[in-house]
């Protein structure tokens, strides 16, 4: 088999083993903790033989192993069981949610990347002078602020001092695409600020670090411009690094989603998350909690695969 | 050691918020919790911040807030530093078998977003402050630990650690008599990150209602409580929130003030 093949689809068994991990520790975890499911559901004044009842019914009486292997059966076909609060069916609940959120995420994505590239590299370029000092300056203070207080901040200024935006994001299923954008024009923003400040520095930071190479200096000496210098000869050898901080801030940004969301309002995946956990619905809970982690897991094995492809030192292991 | 102007800032913020929490009731002009004006009045020369969604003021309020914050992440950032601290050297001094188990355990708890985690536990623990606090010092302990970790692997290996394992000492005074005093600086260093991360931490759980409970309350609680008045125009909601982003940027810049000087070693935020 070709070694790179080999390398990614170990990577790919790698983070399935993991994901099983925290499946288990998601489900049998939160059993270790103290809490009842039945009582939870029909509350302090339930008598004793009606609480008997439905821990029957539910299957609570088996053992814990027993629950966690069917949950998990469940979880493979696609049945992920019913919510405690409604009994809707979480699968599709989930369903109709998840594709609201990812939308949300992959708009701040398309931004953020090439927006912290450029504003790196321009860093890069001016290393030390003001538009480096200016970059810094705004990044150190955008990476100090929760999402929602950057969301807060942003709210005020573009629906109250400058009203340009509604302060509520809502997406229905048959919105045209550019009344979505506008729709989620301010979560973007804001999530955007977020994630910026990260994936800026690093790329800097990969660039001055490449700059101090003697091919470097070569090229410098040799007269070419220093835009041109960075271009051709610093962003290639830095791009390993730059790729596996971006992606591993894409999937920062999933879980960044989740708060945003419940700022704006935004029906989707992250506030269904927050709403459950208010309720303690702790099936649909679970559930989320693993979809969540699932994709986390899946954008870090990304973050990996394209690393040991754009640096073909990682492909030999010491 | 010459303090820098961006230091100077950071260390005066950090101990006006850390001395206005601890003198909390002397300073605070009115109660925690006693509707004394309007709903959402204008800041004045009597409530010099104006007053929240039911009346009360946020001065008061924040002066309040900015106690249980502070303590929570402190409480929160000391246990997260103790435990990563001590299993990081453990895992250092020891190697093999307990490096690898400890080592595979914090992999996969870094696996998960904190977040998500903190969600999925709170949502069936009671929420109170030990609850919180415990829960939060041991997600944030993981990265303690793989710093603590690397940096007394560093250790590990100098002359006098060896002399102490051949003198006969036992396992205890290699890890706090021999590591310990040499690992502190790059330690202290991260300890004002893990304090923002807490910070950051407590106050977006307060955010989303599974945090601070009323009648405490805190910081990221507050911005939740006044968040309605942004529509109407008022500014209320923003007041913990510049508290907030003050307090996190003071210490950073305290924090990176005091990396800059020590080591080139640093945790990072993560999610």
């Amino acid at each position: 088999m070709h070694p790179l093949l080999k390398l990614v689809i170990q990577r790919l068994a790698l983070g399935f083993l993991l994901l099983l991990v925290v499946s288990a520790v998601i489900f049998l975890g939160v059993e270790a903790l103290p809490g009842d499911t039945a009582q939870a559901i029909l509350g302090q004044s339930a008598t004793p033989q009606a609480l008997a009842n439905l821990r029957e019914q539910m299957g609570l009486n088996d053992p814990p192993l027993t629950r966690y292997f069917d949950w998990l059966g469940g979880v493979m076909t696609g049945d992920l069981g019913k919510s405690l609060t409604n009994g809707a069916d979480i699968a599709q609940a989930i369903g109709q949610r998840l594709g609201n959120t990812l939308f949300l995420a992959a708009c701040a994505a398309v931004i953020s990347v090439p927006l912290a590239l450029i504003l790196g590299l321009i860093a890069a370029r001016y290393a030390g002078k003001w538009p480096d000092k200016v970059i810094s300056a705004i990044t150190l203070t955008t990476i100090s602020l929760p999402e929602f207080v950057a969301a807060y901040f942003v709210i005020y200024l573009l629906t109250q001092v400058i009203p340009l935006f509604q302060p509520v994001a809502m997406v229905f299923p048959g919105m045209s695409f550019g009344a979505k954008l506008h729709a989620v024009a301010l979560p973007v923003i804001v999530l955007v600020m977020v994630v910026l400040a990260h994936m800026m520095r690093m790329t800097r930071a990969a660039i001055l670090n490449v700059m101090q190479s003697a091919y470097i200096e070569t090229a410098e000496l040799k007269g070419v411009r220093p835009m041109q210098i960075i271009w051709r000869h610093a962003f290639p050898n830095a791009i390993a690094p730059i790729v596996s901080v971006v992606v591993l801030n894409l999937a920062y940004l999933v879980v960044g989603v989740v708060v945003v969301e419940v700022v704006f309002g935004y029906n989707a995946l992250g506030q269904f998350l927050v709403d459950h956990v208010t309720k303690r619905d702790l099936p649909v809970v679970q559930a989320v909690g693993l979809v969540f982690a699932g994709v986390y897991i899946m954008l870090n094995i990304l973050a990996d695969v394209i690393a040991i492809f754009a640096n073909p030192r990682l492909r030999h292991p010491k | 050691m010459k303090l820098t102007l961006s230091a100077t800032i950071g260390i005066c913020l950090t101990a006006l918020f850390v001395l206005s929490a601890i003198f909390a009731p002397w300073i605070a002009p009115y109660p925690l919790d006693l509707a004394v004006g309007g709903v959402w009045e204008d800041p004045s020369s009597q409530y010099w911040l104006g007053t929240d969604t039911i009346g009360r003021d946020i001065l008061s309020r924040l002066i309040y807030g900015g106690q249980i914050t502070i303590f929570v992440a402190l409480a929160s950032s000391l246990l997260a530093f103790s435990l990563g601290a001590f299993f990081g050297f453990l895992a250092a001094v020891k190697g093999g078998w307990t490096d690898q188990i400890l080592s595979r355990i914090v992999d996969m708890m870094m696996a998960i977003p904190s977040l998500i985690v903190a969600l999925v536990i709170l949502s069936v623990l009671p929420l109170n402050l030990t609850v919180l606090i415990f829960v939060m010092g041991i997600l944030d302990s993981t990265r303690v630990f793989r710093l603590a970790r690397a940096v007394a692997m560093d250790i590990a290996v100098m002359d006098y650690v060896e002399a102490a394992k051949l003198r006969g000492e036992g396992q205890g005074w290699v890890i706090f008599r021999e590591i310990l005093p040499n690992a502190l600086s790059p330690l202290v260093a991260e300890f004002g990150l893990r304090f923002i991360f807490a910070v950051l931490f407590i106050s977006t759980l307060s955010f989303l209602g599974l945090g601070i409970q009323p009648p405490l309350a805190d910081w990221g609680g507050m911005v939740k409580e006044n968040k309605d008045g942004l529509i109407y125009g008022k500014a209320a909601a923003l007041m913990p929130a510049a508290a907030i982003a003050a307090l996190a940027i003071s210490v950073n810049l305290v924090a990176d003030w005091v990396l800059g000087r020590t080591t080139s070693l640093k945790g990072g935020r993560g999610g």
